[in-house]
């Protein structure tokens, strides 16, 4: 455990591409997905066959995987991944692809998360969701994610004792920054009476604690930063990443996520503290799981949210910029693209190149990753930070 | 007589049911739950017991095998749901779930009996849901349910104020049934009465009670079935069927064949001709049950009541199929074992034997716990342990 972690030398981020959501697409994943290749392409120069390596990411892309897409995107790559992990997908393709860039498996790897949004998929999502979910979640009121994420901010509330304004502050700072991304689908403005007095959904969940499914694409280009100086493409380096699955199983509820056990490796690799971080990328479907990364992630002690939420600003100008494109929260959650567009906005963010306003001199982005409600919580942790190449 | 004056030109509420899909291992669950068993999964090898159903130990990855557990928990978290994509349950929102640690191990999430809040002490039920699949629900610690939970009626079938038809109530099953759903609150109970009448129905105290209704039925003619049906006044929620013919004889010898023909009439095509006349109104109810009472000796018959025995087997075997055709509707099929009933039908038997009251009182039990199979008496319970434990064997033992 306590080996030396190999550094990501030789490898860097580029080209993040969003294709912009839709609340509903009659279109396949397969065309999002291919939309985000043609973004790929305009934004850097790369066509099919300079593309050897390919990760993807989706819910909705059935009967197909990664290999099926393959054959569909014209690609033929010598290194493929599949990552089921939703929220935390994007983290998890950043460092496997990382890995093999960094290892000559592959040169240039594009990883792809696209998920469409029929008018009734989201239940049919829901119902074939996991195994666990179809025994012994869905029977139960059939509430998805609002419900299990109820549960779990009904017990962190009285543990910590997390009101509903602390939350409420997040997800208005969260939609403030989204009034400058022409991208996020929900970008009216939202004041804390709005907040608070949002009808409930599945409480102490409400409305605007939620995410509004969508359909949508993310994609980024992992490679050598001397490909990358020859496409002409702004760059950023993997300082550390971790990931965790199935973290504290005997915890009863999870007031904890698999990144406090990772926490410690991640800022000793990183070689910097919480405080060097120019803006956090917090995976946001429901602002209790944001809450439980400040703490798991080392921005503040465990229980001490409430403090540090207080005392904390969270806007584009603010002291700790959250979720800077509005998070999902505000921009819609498109399926696996939701955990692939922290990667994407936070290497916007350092990369200078932002949707909407840019962070005062951000160099360095904190990326954190959450996924999959398999039964009573989210299994997959993971959490990466990344450097601007000046 | 009508207790419910309905225009025939609105449209009926549709009757969803939970959504449906589930893993081998949770149907595995459901069977016992059937049978009002509170089980979860042990590790064979290290003891560890598990929740969700799974297909190895998480522990050790050694085997898993059911076994009862204590039913105590305590509520760890509480959620209203009050949005839901869920056909069924847009239609019973707001729906109260909860989180809790059971005291066998596991954490599971349960539908909660109302009142229950986080901290609470509870005591679960493994019930079967409007679909037929397991459901943990958790009632308050040393309480009885309240029969007027919202929830907990979706789970159960309540025999007050409900219509019910007893299509033998001339028997001493069907006698002592009529009496204790009398006293358990039914709000009509029709009576079947298996021609000819006789003279004694006039003035017969039972038959004359406030809230029911005598009618003649006699399941082998199927007119007469359908104007039974047809003389129910409002809906019809329950029916029990309590008709049979009991008569001894072997296969090679001692048969009367009229005898048993008539006797198969009954069983058999009774059922159905019951079940094919009654289906449609059950299915239109928001809690409705088909009830039938069986041998024990469905499961495995004795020589001396060969035919007998054919005819509850193949009772038996008709209910699994019509409980697969009701799954969809949310119309509950229950089979209550017993064994020889204390009647003129088995006089010739040894005891133990079931007095009527008794299998009457435990028939509106599995009524209101929601109970698939139930077993009532000694005979009934210790023939369906030894046909769990090693059906060849029984089968074996029976006929010795």
């Amino acid at each position: 455990m306590t080996r030396a972690r190999t550094p990501y030398d030789g490898v860097v981020l580029c080209a993040p591409v969003t294709v912009p959501y839709q609340r509903y697409s009659d279109q396949t994943a397969h065309w999002w997905a291919g939309r985000a290749m043609r973004c790929l392409a305009e934004s850097t120069g790369l066509g099919p066959a300079d593309i050897d390596g390919f990760c993807f990411a989706s819910f909705s892309a059935m009967p197909d995987t990664a290999v099926g897409l393959v054959q569909h995107l014209g690609l033929s790559p010598r290194w493929l991944d599949h990552i089921p992990t939703g929220g935390a997908s994007g983290i998890m393709a950043l460092r496997r692809a990382a890995r093999a860039v960094q290892c000559g498996d592959a040169d240039i790897i594009a990883c792809v998360a696209a998920d469409t949004n029929h008018l009734d998929s989201f239940r049919h999502t829901l119902a074939a969701f996991s195994r666990f979910s179809q025994d012994a979640v869905y029977p139960y009121g059939f509430g998805g994610p609002n419900a299990t994420f109820a549960l779990i901010t009904d017990v962190y509330m009285r543990a910590y004792g997390v009101t509903r304004d602390d939350f409420g502050k997040l997800c208005v700072a969260q939609r403030r920054n989204a009034r400058s991304n022409p991208l996020a689908l929900q970008r009216g403005e939202l004041t804390l009476d709005d907040y608070l007095r949002a009808r409930p959904i599945s409480d102490p969940v409400h409305l605007f604690d939620c995410v509004m499914p969508c359909a949508g694409a993310e994609a980024f280009i992992v490679t050598t930063p001397e490909i990358a100086a020859r496409y002409g493409l702004g760059a950023a380096r993997v300082l550390a990443t971790i990931e965790r699955h199935n973290a504290y199983l005997d915890d009863a509820v999870q007031l904890r996520g698999g990144w406090a056990m990772d926490a410690e490796s991640l800022w000793a690799m990183a070689g910097v503290a919480p405080a060097d971080v120019d803006t956090l990328q917090a995976y946001d479907d429901y602002p209790v799981i944001v809450a439980m990364q400040l703490e798991d992630l080392g921005f503040c002690a465990k229980g001490r949210a409430a403090e540090f939420i207080r005392a904390t600003r969270f806007e584009i100008d603010g002291d700790l910029p959250l979720n800077t494109n509005g998070g999902q929260l505000s921009l819609g959650q498109a399926g696996a693209a939701g955990g692939f567009q922290n990667v994407t906005e936070g290497l916007r963010q350092v990369l200078r190149q932002p949707l909407g306003a840019q962070v005062p001199d951000a160099d360095i982005a904190a990326i954190s990753g959450f996924g999959l409600v398999n039964y009573d919580r989210g299994v997959c942790t993971a959490a990466a930070i990344i450097e601007a190449c000046r | 007589m009508s207790r419910e004056k309905r225009d025939p030109l609105a449209r009926r509420k549709e009757r969803h049911v939970q959504p449906g899909a589930r893993s081998r291992a949770m149907h595995a669950m459901a069977a016992r739950a059937a049978m009002g068993r509170f089980v979860l999964q042990g590790c064979v090898d290290c003891g560890a017991v598990t929740y969700p159903p799974r297909d190895v130990c998480p522990r050790c990855w050694g085997e898993l095998r059911w076994a009862d557990h204590g039913r105590g928990a305590r509520v760890l978290s509480v959620t209203t749901i009050r949005v839901s994509t869920d056909l069924y349950f847009r239609g019973q929102l707001p729906w109260r779930m909860g989180t809790v640690a059971l005291d066998a191990g596991p954490v599971a999430l349960a539908h909660l009996h109302a009142g229950l809040t986080a901290g609470d002490q509870a005591e679960m039920r493994l019930m079967l849901d409007r679909g037929g699949n397991a459901a943990l629900f958790a009632l308050p610690a040393g309480k009885e349910p309240d029969m007027s939970d919202r929830q907990w009626r979706e789970f159960v079938v309540p025999v007050k104020d409900c219509t019910i038809l007893v299509s033998d109530a001339r028997g001493a099953i069907g006698r002592a049934l009529v009496q204790a759903l009398h006293a358990a609150g039914a709000g009509h109970i029709v009576a079947g009465l298996a021609p000819p009448a006789r003279i004694a129905d006039l003035s017969d105290s039972l038959l004359g009670m406030e809230r029911v209704q005598p009618i003649p039925l006699d399941l082998t003619d199927p007119v007469m079935v359908a104007e039974c049906i047809s003389k129910i006044p409002g809906p019809l929620d329950i029916v029990i069927n309590t008709a049979r013919l009991v008569r001894g004889g072997g296969v090679s010898a001692d048969g009367n064949l009229v005898e048993q023909r008539r006797m198969l009439d009954v069983a058999v095509l009774g059922l159905m001709r019951l079940v094919q006349a009654s289906a449609p109104l059950l299915q239109g109810r928001p809690s409705a049950a088909f009830v039938d009472i069986l041998s024990a000796q469905a499961l495995a018959g004795d020589a001396a009541f060969a035919g007998y025995a054919a005819g509850e087997a193949a009772r038996h075997a008709l209910l699994q199929s019509f409980r697969h055709e009701m799954r969809a509707t949310g119309v509950r099929v229950l089979s209550v074992f017993t064994g020889p009933s204390d009647d003129e039908d088995h006089q010739s038997v040894p005891p133990p034997k079931v007095a009527p009251a008794r299998l009457a009182r435990e028939i509106i039990t599995a009524l209101e716990t929601g109970r698939e199979v139930s077993c009532v008496g000694d005979v009934a319970v210790d023939a369906m342990d030894r046909w769990l434990a090693d059906p060849a064997l029984y089968i074996r033992e029976r006929n010795l």
